[in-house]
């Protein structure tokens, strides 16, 4: 029987594993080196934050891979050897493969600053992480100060979690604001003031130069670019991630960023594909990067690879981008693409609504000459996944889109809404007249009227 | 792997220690508690009016100043930081301790009434006589161990209901609901019944919102009687409460699912939703458990149908010329009623019901079994092979004090805060069959958005693995969702809402989630 083996068990390894079984009864084995059962990566900052246990953030109780007959190793892959078609593991023995799905994942993307492996200098990408973490920074008493370098989504995440704990965070963002070089102006403004507003020190356009260390290999504090000096018992690296690929560094499998492969997550290589953050497409699709680190395109990639493998060769096609997160307390929510002012093209011009309050906007980003829809990033406000994809699959214009806002408002029951508003704002913006859509069951479900 | 995983994350911290603030609060409460339990050991109080209300003040303004110390000076939003970590909700030393004192509280309470100072015939004792002025100002009756038990279960709503409100200050359904239970707690349960009984000293104890059968003694033979010898008003009462359960429950729980009673109106979940919030995560997720829920829960509707048959039958004549509602007509309505149902599941919900159409039969079968055993086996007293009293009896020491308080209430610190509701409670089996098989009510998965995280699964009061559809991306149609709306909350990424829809379309089931944009008839044709 063909044996598939899938190095990596994390969400886009396992999504090809359990749809694999459900086409087929091919014998599957799963590889990783990091724990016994797949756990949400995306979930390792709520068990520190007491939110949930280990064993919350597992989606499957242990008996599921016996029960789908899905066989886990718990070991490390240290070369892969095509022509023989097996790998070698860490401790020198060797396992076959009839074939082989990489999945290999991310690791923290450092810029090789002086003090990188002092203890209590670290990254939060593993469970390995998690645990250091808990070593270095307890509490409030062995760590008093942390500083975190690098704006982005895992930076804030660090930072939500270190304040739950009391510890003081000083948050260095190369950028003008946080998040900047993804989010529009005005909402990085907003959500910098957000996190500001949670007691972090938000340090912005500040560069780390060096991480300074005492006599006995301990982290001590940073010095930044501007001289500054600022103490501290942890410094978390997040300035992204990059394609764990090291291991094949011997053998033929083409890398670049990360893993090459086409839009059938082939590797070049028959029989070897890759897939999820650590896939690097040859060919970007559409405006999509070709490295895509997120949680559900490493799904999709799983559930295409396992059509390909059991006999229905498919290609990779994401609909419509999307994703979402989660600053402290405000939600984020994006659809389609909206650039931030330096990546914004010609052609894309902004909508912009902010609640007084300063803790809900939402941005549509629209075609200048054609008004076509291109994106929506909302903030504090929920969104219906299905009916705006639908929108920007249909090509809906700005004015359809902010008329019938209503349709896609996915808060809770009985939350404000603020669709009149959005509109009110949007009709002295362009000077015209136009009134708001009553939410529609019909619209919303089966796409009639 | 899992304690050692679970000791990681345990280890890291201990419990976070309580602000000077929280520290006075809880001495207050405290404090109040420790009259009532002097009261307990008969310390005479020479003021019952004024040291009962100092005590109870006490109690209320402790929760209250507490939750305002722990949440006002935060920014609204989600509220579980530590949860795992601290003693008293994450099953340590404090949470035991507190659910064998729970515990001790109710086996008192339901079958030692006297320890609590009750007494026949001659003056209360003991805490049940401090509550007498109360109970004289409201009823103008003596306080007996069910208004002591009233009295502090309604203020464990309302003053833990604050402190849910101030938790969950940035959701408005939880406010309303919560404003709601606290209502209907407040009027319904405890005032009304009260007044009724000053008024028409010929009613029996109604608390309208109880419906049967989470109300399975209101049918029994001396409320019946009692409401017909009170008047037109206790007739009225009586059609009321058929009519709750056989026309007002259906109507709403098709147009809102089964929260509008169990997390809107009944005081079991009210109680459950305001001082069991903080156990919410404790319910067991595992798919044994579910398989366990399904048993159980089921077990006790055919046996609360039994019983509740058993006793009317047994004060039924035989002689339709004296009334039209005897025996027979009685047992044949019951089997063709249970019959119009069964046929109606099986026949239009078939495919809805898969697997649970096998515990639908087997429920029915015995049932309408019993139902003829009734006929044939019965006879001067007996019903089928016991007196209906014994049935009585055995339910009501079983389900309705056991399950229902002891294990129900006293292990809200190690089981959860639903486990009644979850594993015992008849209403809500009833309500979630037909929630389940004809309802508007739905929780809407987001497309592709989750994130299989975890936090929806974790603070599902009822056990439900709400990740295991969400990140399929199938809605959650489930009869035991009682609507609570945490999930909803706690999910970071804005996956679940709570919704009345149309019918079409409310159970889902996607082979590809929304992002994928593979063509599925192309697919299928290629196979
Ligand atoms: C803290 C954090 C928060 C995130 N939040 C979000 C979010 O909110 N939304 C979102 O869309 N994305 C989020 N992401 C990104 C998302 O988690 C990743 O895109 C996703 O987990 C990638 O899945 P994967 O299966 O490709 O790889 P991984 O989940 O990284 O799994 C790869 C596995 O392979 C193992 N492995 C690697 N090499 C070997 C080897 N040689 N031998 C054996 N085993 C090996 C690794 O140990 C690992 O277990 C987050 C990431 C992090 C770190
Ligand atoms: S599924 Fe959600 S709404 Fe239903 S009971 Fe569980 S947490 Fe509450
Ligand atoms: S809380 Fe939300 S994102 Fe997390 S598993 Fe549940 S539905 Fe998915």
């Amino acid at each position: 029987m063909e044996h598939i083996v899938i190095i990596g068990n994390g969400i886009s390894g396992i999504t090809a594993a359990r749809h694999i079984r459900k086409l087929s009864d091919k014998r599957i084995t799963i590889i990783s080196d990091e724990t016994d059962y797949f756990f949400s990566r995306t979930a390792l900052m709520y068990v520190y934050m007491g939110h949930m246990r280990w064993k919350d953030i597992e989606p499957y109780e242990p008996h599921f891979w016996q029960q789908n007959n899905i066989d886990l190793l718990r070991a490390r892959v240290t070369d892969v050897h095509p022509d023989s078609k097996k790998l070698t593991l860490s401790d020198g023995s060797s396992f076959s493969y009839d074939t082989l799905i990489l999945a290999t994942g991310s690791v923290t993307n450092t810029f090789g600053w002086p003090g990188l492996d002092l203890e209590g200098v670290q990254g939060l990408v593993t469970k390995q992480d998690l645990e250091e973490l808990e070593k270095h920074a307890p509490d409030a008493e062995a760590c008093p100060r942390a500083v975190i370098v690098g704006g982005g989504l895992i930076g804030v995440e660090l930072a939500e979690m270190l304040r739950t704990r009391e510890i003081e965070v000083t948050f260095l963002v190369r950028e003008g604001a946080f998040w900047n070089n993804v989010l529009p102006d005005r909402e990085a403004g907003m959500i910098s003031r957000h996190i500001q507003s949670h007691h972090v020190d938000l340090r912005l356009n500040t560069n780390l130069k060096e991480i300074l260390g005492d006599e006995k290999g301990r982290v001590c504090g940073v010095l930044t670019e501007d001289g500054e000096e600022i103490s501290c018992k942890l410094v978390g690296i997040t300035t992204g991630v990059r394609p764990n690929i090291q291991f094949l560094q011997n053998s033929p499998v083409h890398t670049d960023k990360g893993i090459l492969v086409n839009r059938f997550l082939e590797t070049g290589i028959p029989g070897i594909y890759a897939i999820g953050d650590c896939a690097q497409q040859r060919e970007p699709i559409g405006d999509r990067p070709a490295v895509e680190a997120v949680w559900y395109t490493g799904r999709i990639m799983g559930e295409t690879v396992a059509r390909t493998i059991c006999g229905q060769r498919t290609p990779y096609s994401p609909g419509n981008w999307f994703n979402s997160a989660k600053f402290f307390d405000i939600e984020y929510q994006t659809y389609g693409w909206v650039s931030s002012k330096r990546k914004r093209r010609e052609h894309e011009a902004h909508f912009h609504w902010i609640h007084p309050d300063d803790d809900k906007c939402i941005t549509i980003a629209y075609h200048v000459d054609t008004k076509l829809f291109l994106g929506i990033n909302t903030f504090g406000i929920r969104m219906r996944h299905q009916v705006i994809d639908r929108w920007l699959t249909e090509g809906k214009d700005l004015p359809y889109v902010v008329t019938h806002l209503k349709d896609a408002n996915f808060d809770p029951e009985f939350y404000d809404q603020y669709e009149n508003e959005i509109l009110s704002a949007y009709n002295a913006e362009f000077k015209t007249q136009l009134k708001p859509a009553k939410k529609n069951w019909h619209r919303i479900f089966f796409n009639t009227k | 792997m899992d304690t050692k995983d679970q000791s990681m994350s345990l280890a890291g911290q201990p419990p976070k220690a309580l602000g000077t603030g929280q520290k006075f609060a809880t001495t207050l409460g405290l404090s109040g508690l420790l009259i009532l339990l002097l009261a307990v050991f008969n310390v005479d109080f020479p003021n019952k009016v004024l040291w009962l209300s100092v005590s109870l003040a006490a109690i209320s303004a402790g929760i209250i100043w507490f939750s305002v110390q722990a949440y006002t000076g935060k920014h609204p939003g989600i509220k579980n930081d530590g949860v795992w970590f601290k003693s008293i909700s994450g099953r340590g030393l404090w949470a035991w301790m507190l659910g064998i004192v729970l515990t001790g509280f109710y086996v008192i309470l339901y079958f030692y009434p006297q320890f609590l100072g009750l007494r026949q015939g001659e003056d209360n004792t003991g805490i049940i006589a401090l509550f007498d002025p109360l109970s004289r100002l409201l009823s103008g009756n003596p306080a007996s161990q069910w208004f002591v038990y009233g009295t502090l279960y309604t203020i464990a709503i309302l003053a833990f209901g604050v402190k849910f409100i101030l938790k969950y200050r940035h959701n408005r359904y939880e406010k309303l609901r919560t404003y709601s239970v606290m209502f209907f707690q407040t009027g319904f349960a405890f005032l009304i019944p009260e007044f009724m009984a000053r008024l028409n000293g010929d009613l029996p104890y109604y608390d309208l919102k109880n419906i049967w059968p989470l109300n399975y003694y209101m049918f029994e033979q001396y409320r019946v009687n009692a409401f017909i010898d009170a008047g037109n008003i206790g007739l009225a009462m009586l059609i009321f409460g058929v009519l709750s359960i056989f026309v007002i429950t259906p109507v709403l729980t098709y147009k809102y699912g089964k929260r509008w009673y169990c997390s809107w109106v009944c005081g079991c979940g009210g109680l459950a939703e305001t001082a069991g919030d903080p156990f919410r995560h404790l319910s067991d997720k595992r798919m044994v458990a579910w398989k366990i829920e399904r048993w159980v829960v089921h077990s006790v509707v055919v046996f609360v149908t039994l019983m509740t048959t058993a006793v009317i039958y047994s004060y039924l004549g035989n002689d339709s010329s004296k009334y039209w509602l005897t025996r027979d007509v009685f047992l044949i309505g019951v089997g063709v009623l249970l019959t119009l149902v069964f046929g109606w599941a099986m026949i239009f919900r078939r495919n809805q019901l898969k697997k649970d159409a096998q515990y639908g039969a087997i429920g029915y079968f015995i049932i309408i079994i019993a139902l003829i055993g009734f006929h044939y086996l019965s006879g001067n007293g007996q019903v089928f092979l016991f007196s209906s009293g014994t049935l009585r009896k055995t339910y009501a020491f079983l389900i309705g004090s056991i399950f229902s308080g002891v294990i129900g209430t006293g292990f809200y610190p190690i089981f959860g805060n639903r486990v009644w509701c979850r594993f015992g409670c008849p209403m809500a089996a009833i309500l979630g069959f037909q929630q389940r098989l004809f309802s508007r009510f739905r929780i809407t998965t987001n497309g592709g958005q989750c994130i299989s995280c975890g936090n929806c699964s974790t603070y599902c009061e009822m056990g439900i693995d709400v990740r295991a559809y969400a990140q399929k991306g199938e809605n959650i149609v489930r009869s035991s969702c009682v609507g609570c709306g945490i999930c909803s909350a706690v999910c970071p990424r804005g996956v679940l809402k709570l919704e009345n829809g149309p019918l079409e379309g409310r159970i889902n089931s996607r082979e590809v989630l929304l992002g994928n944009d593979v063509d599925l008839m192309d697919l299928v044709n290629k196979q």
